[in-house]
């Protein structure tokens, strides 16, 4: 990434993806004056405290307050600041969003939102804080940048991108640690473009988030055992989507399954669905995630084994997929 | 009517009892919000066993009185308070937090037996306890409606919003508490967000303002019957002066005590504290009751 430093994977075993964030930020800050930070009573757990304990007059901890807090980070953008607010996604995509989508997309304000707790990674919080519909909700409002990073070199890699392009993003990651992903931050990451993590062309999954690591493992697991070549997209950026690369998966393998830690209502599964249905090309399609219900309380590691989106029901899942019975032709033509 | 001395006295008894089941949860689940959860237990040790007017065999009779907690993450002292009510299994309490638990951080009103409302977004309680207080008047039911609220959570709009209304809709059977243990996640309130002066804001927007000594169950008790007596005209909003951690010498009024994990040394420390805190807590109903 362009001015940014290089992380490596020394010192990712020793980070929560938060903090990950929060240095980002700090350096950020230390390179931009006009960077500012909010938070609503969760410096700490947002880790956006970080950078509150190095620039404390650019640290504006508003309380337990997120509407409000949305409206000024919309009024620090129009004055010339570029701000970073951090609070639960949960809080950031429902509590906010009349205030996310009047006053900062409506008017595309430079507002940077990281959301921590992503999805149900703060599972033993129940359902008052998982973040199972955010990606829905932010992915429909106009100007939106959407990105759900795999682990702690990615968000650095979001954060500093979210930076460098105008316009509001909505960065969503995950309490406590991730499985880690990618062991350096220099991987070529751009906004918008899908990363192929393993090649193949039996089946494609397609992840973002938490699954990509699951995804990953479940493709190595059924090269082996199973002798399939399982290829793995990363797509963080979920808008704006990398169409192409959806769709070259659903011409290379014909069969797809998305896993995320999100409803498959309007999440990634919703717009890989849409893409599909554009594009009028058939395919095995399945998508993983909440089916229209709430999570279970618990540990997010078992949140997403009951929901099918760990390795192992992501191994399922591309089984019962490979059984279906799906005429090979190459002629996309008549399916259009 | 005031509390006698062997109300006093029993009441000291089984708050005692639910300290130390709020510290044994926070002990099996690992850790907890056990700041808030000790602050907050002597307000719900004197609503579930002098004021409730609830029947555990019925939990959803309709003319119960209703409890809301609006601070949600307060579920690791309520849910010990529900299980000794007999309400829940208390075996529930050592699975707390487990995958697939019934009761996990914030207790589910869909799972929990005996919990009005599903909180833990902070805010919500007020305007739903309002609702509630509301409903009394239009179906005709003299129950009242509770609700306690984190001084923290107070910073929310939502509560100012449902405040006004309370007034405005004249909700006087609504008594609402906070939980004004002078803490929130990031630090001391008045650092974070200044609250006061706390007691003028409730008045002013049409609020009779009861302050007392949280810790202090007499002076809780004694409040709670003012309200239903005296206050007539206005909802009521009691400011219970409380302490984080309340109970525990050495987690006490420090805000870090937010959430914590208990391992067996603190924990045996814990135990040992609360302890001598009941010890303290009866000399106290000793030397004052009547
Ligand atoms: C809407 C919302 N924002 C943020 C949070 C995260 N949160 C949980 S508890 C808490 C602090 C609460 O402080 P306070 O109300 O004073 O509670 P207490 O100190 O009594 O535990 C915060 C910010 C939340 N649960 N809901």
């Amino acid at each position: 990434m362009a001015g940014g430093l290089t992380y490596t994977a020394v010192e990712s075993t020793a980070l929560s993806t938060a903090e990950y964030y929060g240095k980002a930020l700090c350096e950020l800050g230390d390179e931009h004056p006009e960077v500012v930070a909010l938070t609503a009573d969760l410096g700490k757990s947002t880790k956006i405290g970080m950078f509150g304990d190095a620039h404390p007059e650019r640290y504006f901890n508003v309380g337990i307050a997120e509407q409000g807090m949305f409206s000024m980070a919309a009024g620090f953008a129009k004055a010339g600041c570029v701000p970073f607010v951090s609070t639960f996604s949960v809080f950031a995509a429902l509590r906010a969003a009349d205030q996310v989508h009047a006053d900062i997309c409506y008017q595309n304000a430079n507002v940077k939102i990281i959301a921590t707790h992503g999805g149900t990674s703060f599972g033993q919080a129940g359902s008052t804080h998982h973040a199972i519909c955010d990606i829905a909700v932010e992915r429909s409002f106009p100007n939106m940048t959407v990105i759900v990073p795999a682990d702690g070199m990615e968000t650095v890699n979001a954060v500093r991108a979210a930076y460098e392009t105008p316009g509001p993003f909505y960065i969503r990651i995950n309490r406590g640690f991730d499985r880690v992903v990618y062991d350096s931050s220099d991987y070529g990451f751009e906004v918008g473009k899908a990363i192929t993590m393993r090649e193949g062309t039996d089946i494609t999954v397609i992840a973002c988030g938490s699954t990509v690591f699951q995804a990953c493992q479940a493709a190595d697991f059924l090269g082996n055992a199973d002798g399939l070549k399982v290829r793995v997209l990363n797509v963080h950026t979920i808008k704006p989507i990398d169409k192409e690369a959806v769709l070259k998966a659903v011409m290379d393998t014909r069969r797809v399954i998305v896993a995320e830690d999100h409803t498959i209502i309007g999440g990634l599964g919703a717009v890989v669905a849409e893409i599909i249905a554009e594009a009028g090309k058939g395919c095995a399609f399945r998508r993983l995630g909440l089916q229209d219900k709430f999570a279970p309380i618990g540990l997010h590691e078992d949140i997403m084994s009951i929901l099918g989106i760990d390795s192992n029901g992501i191994i399922e899942t591309v089984r019962d997929v490979m059984k279906m019975d799906f005429e090979l032709d190459d002629n996309w033509d008549d399916e259009v | 009517m005031a509390l006698t001395k062997q109300e006093w006295l029993a009441l000291e008894e089984k708050a005692n009892e639910l300290r130390n089941l709020c510290l044994d949860t926070t002990h099996w689940a690992g850790s907890g919000h056990i700041g808030g959860g000790l602050s907050v237990m002597d307000m719900l040790t004197i609503l579930y066993y002098r004021h409730l007017n609830i029947d555990p065999a019925n939990p959803t009779w309709e003319d119960r009185d209703r409890f809301i907690l609006s601070k949600g993450h307060a579920g690791i002292a309520w849910a010990p308070v529900l299980v000794s009510k007999g309400f829940n299994d208390p075996e529930q309490l050592k699975t707390f937090n487990l995958t697939n638990s019934k009761m996990g951080i914030h207790l589910d009103a869909a799972k929990v037996v005996g919990v009005d409302a599903s909180t833990g977004s902070l805010g919500h309680g007020l305007p739903i306890a309002l609702g509630s207080a509301l409903a009394a008047r239009v179906l005709g039911k003299d129950y009242w409606t509770y609700c306690i609220m984190g001084d923290g959570e107070c910073d929310e709009g939502e509560i100012w919003e449902a405040a006004m209304a309370a007034a405005h809709f004249g909700a006087t059977n609504l008594i609402a508490f906070v939980d004004r243990n002078k803490c929130m996640i990031d630090g001391p309130t008045e650092e974070v967000m200044k609250l006061e002066p706390f007691a003028d804001k409730w008045r002013a927007f049409g609020f009779h303002v009861i302050e007392v000594d949280g810790q202090n169950i007499n002076e809780l008790d004694d409040a709670i019957e003012y309200a239903k007596t005296k206050a007539a005209g206005k909802p009521v909003l009691i400011l219970a002066n409380t302490i984080k951690g309340a109970g525990i010498a050495h987690i006490e009024g420090d805000y870090r005590w937010h959430y914590g994990a208990m391992d067996e040394a603190s924990y045996k420390k814990g135990k040992d504290s609360l302890a001598q805190y009941y010890q303290a807590r009866v000399a106290r109903a000793e030397k004052e009751g009547k």
